[in-house]
């Protein structure tokens, strides 16, 4: 079982500090996308709350050893949401604060989608459907070693259409790997409209639970639930953890929450200055 | 550069009976893996066929079932590389590209440590008929940033490869075939990548071979002989990196070079020595291959004659070359 850890954020973790370092991750997305000209704000946002909790209390990463060989893993397989990760990342001590403001730039080693080079990513993703594969094979090296660290892995819910998903579903279950949690962030939203216009998923929690998987469902912006649902993933024991979080596209923002258009795009000047009204930080 | 045996005077040497190019995958995955217990093989429902089997069943805890999923196991053989692992993964050639994409993105992009076997490459694989004979691999594998791409043409060749990608760091992809080929070479140890051979001495025509063409290449150098034709052969397991020097070589030496694989003629062999001869020192090229179709059912020897692979077509392929005049 992972310990707590973040050397940082070891001592504080308290909802009301990971509100606030949930705000500043969205406001961090907002505005790197916005001066990249480009990326995914709405999948970060939904995804927040999540990872904050993730990283704060769970994750046993040493932002001064990003490669230690006993660290806790972290796969993110929609890799498009990349911003929101490096937010966090930047947040803990991985690199410089100041380097996304580069975000998707030639000179940075901030990718437009997550990529192993970044400090703290475990994965280069992008290519939906295959981090989990991939996290299956970290857990799979790690009992083979005998290590006790942890694999998360969150995916998006489009991307429960991709087959590969379904055949490294099959896997993990077979191989009982109970030292992997895999999360649905499910927001409903995907880049062509919602994900039950474009090709019905449901009955989701019940695909996972027939291929062998325990599944939690949540309130994917509830700390409280995740909380619960994180300490319950690490409890359970001969199979693998899927927690389906329901969550809101764009959360956090009233125009862009359950927008297909904020998938992929950033934001204007006047959306900026409303947006961030909205998530209390200053104007200038 | 490996180590030739001179061939006896039915073309095969040592009296070493042929055997499965497959089989040195087999043999080679299985001394890597007691050599380096890093080592772990991945197979989808094919590991008989691989003979990553072999390994299997001395190390079953480093050997992992992946079933009918060929996408899911590029993947995973990505994440157990990524966490120090040495992962081997195979299947047939064919299946292999059903996670092309999977290979490109999770393996060869991030410069992991994953070997790609390929099994059954080529029309040689006969019988099952055009679904299951891969002619494509080496022309999509070459053409990923990292990869290496090798194509041992004997069993015993195929076991050296094997390990000398055991012993290299980054991503690979290794084709092999089903039937049995006249064996050349005599050290299970002796392979650089990147390196070709010379295993027989020309003067006239270069044969430059790979796979199991390489055989068919030494039987149409003593059919040229025959006719008064003095050609070299050259091996070439490496397709990539390809020996850029001693295509240079054999350029220099005899002016003409006939390609012979059991693949398309795009993007195989024949394109990446092409490539290094307009580079180069060109010369006269004729390129013997599958010529852009697909195969169909019969044995690999109907299939041979018929899709124009046999000796006698690489020596005509020669002969014809021969003729044709030295470009101003």
């Amino acid at each position: 079982m992972a310990s707590a850890s973040s050397l940082q954020h070891e001592s504080e973790v308290t909802y009301e500090n990971l509100t606030e370092m949930a705000r500043r991750v969205r406001v961090d997305v907002l505005k790197m996308t916005h001066l990249a000209g480009s990326g995914h704000p709405g999948g970060s946002f939904s995804m927040t709350e999540l990872l904050v909790m993730l990283y704060s209390k769970y994750m046993n990463v040493d932002p001064e050893a990003p490669r230690e060989a006993e660290r806790d893993r972290f796969i993110l397989s929609k890799g498009h949401t990349c911003p929101g990760q490096y937010a966090i990342l930047a947040d803990m001590g991985f690199f410089e604060r100041e380097e996304l403001w580069n975000l998707r730039r030639f000179d940075s080693f901030l990718q437009g989608h997550s990529d192993i080079k970044v400090p703290g990513c475990d994965m280069s993703t992008g290519s939906l459907g295959q981090g989990l594969s991939f996290a299956n094979g970290i857990a799979m090296a790690a009992k083979l070693d005998g290590s006790d660290y942890h694999t998360w892995c969150m995916m998006g819910d489009g991307e429960q259409q991709e087959g590969q998903v379904w055949e490294a579903a099959m896997t993990a279950s077979h191989q009982k790997l109970d030292n992997l949690t895999a999360i649905v962030d499910y927001n409903k939203v995907q880049i062509d409209g919602f994900v039950n216009d474009v090709k019905g998923i449901e009955p989701l929690a019940g695909k996972w639970r027939s291929f062998g998987w325990h599944v939690i469902e949540i309130d994917g912006h509830d700390f409280s639930a995740i909380e619960s649902a994180y300490d319950e993933a690490l409890e359970t024991t001969g199979k693998p953890t899927l927690i389906l979080a329901h969550t809101v596209k764009g959360k956090g923002v009233s125009f862009m929450e359950n927008k297909a258009e904020f998938h992929g795009r950033a934001l204007n000047d006047e959306e900026m200055t409303q947006a961030l009204t909205e998530l209390g930080e200053e104007v200038a | 550069m490996g180590t030739a045996t001179q061939p006896t005077a039915n073309g095969v040497p040592g009296g070493r009976k042929p055997e499965p190019i497959r089989n040195g995958y087999g043999h080679g995955l299985l001394k890597a893996g007691q050599a380096d217990e890093s080592i772990v093989a991945l197979d989808a429902d094919l590991a008989g066929s691989t003979r990553s089997q072999w390994f299997g069943d001395e190390f079953p805890d480093r050997f992992y079932q992946m079933g009918i999923s060929e996408q899911d196991m590029m993947v995973t053989a990505a994440g157990l590389a990524s966490a120090g692992k040495h992962p081997f993964a195979s299947t047939f050639a064919i299946f292999s590209e059903r996670g092309f994409e999977q290979v490109r993105n999770s393996i060869a992009r991030p410069n992991l440590n994953v070997k790609v076997i390929g099994s059954h490459g080529g029309v040689i694989t006969g019988q099952d008929g055009s679904s299951a004979q891969c002619i494509e691999d080496v022309a999509i594998y070459r053409s990923l940033p990292n990869m290496v791409v090798l194509c041992p043409s004997d069993c015993i060749e195929a076991e050296a490869a094997t390990i000398a990608l055991a012993n290299h760091e980054g991503p690979a992809y290794m084709r092999t075939t089903r039937h049995k080929v006249p064996i050349y070479h005599d050290d299970p140890e002796d392979f650089t990548i990147g390196k070709g051979e010379i295993l027989r001495e020309g003067e006239d025509i270069t044969l430059a071979a790979t796979g199991a063409m390489t055989s068919r290449a030494m039987e149409a150098a003593e059919k040229l002989e025959q006719d008064g034709v003095s050609a070299l052969v050259a091996n070439f397991p490496s397709i990539k990196p390809i020996d850029r020097d001693l295509v240079e070589i054999l350029s220099r030496r005899t002016g003409a070079i006939v390609t012979c694989e059991d693949h398309n003629v795009i993007g195989g062999l024949g394109s990446a020595v092409a490539e290094v001869l307009v580079e180069t020192r060109p010369c006269r090229m004729a390129r013997v291959g599958v010529q852009d179709h697909f195969g169909r059912s019969g044995t690999p020897d109907e299939l041979y004659e018929a899709f124009g692979l046999t000796p006698r077509h690489v020596a005509a392929a020669a002969g014809e070359l021969l003729e044709r005049p030295v470009p101003a």
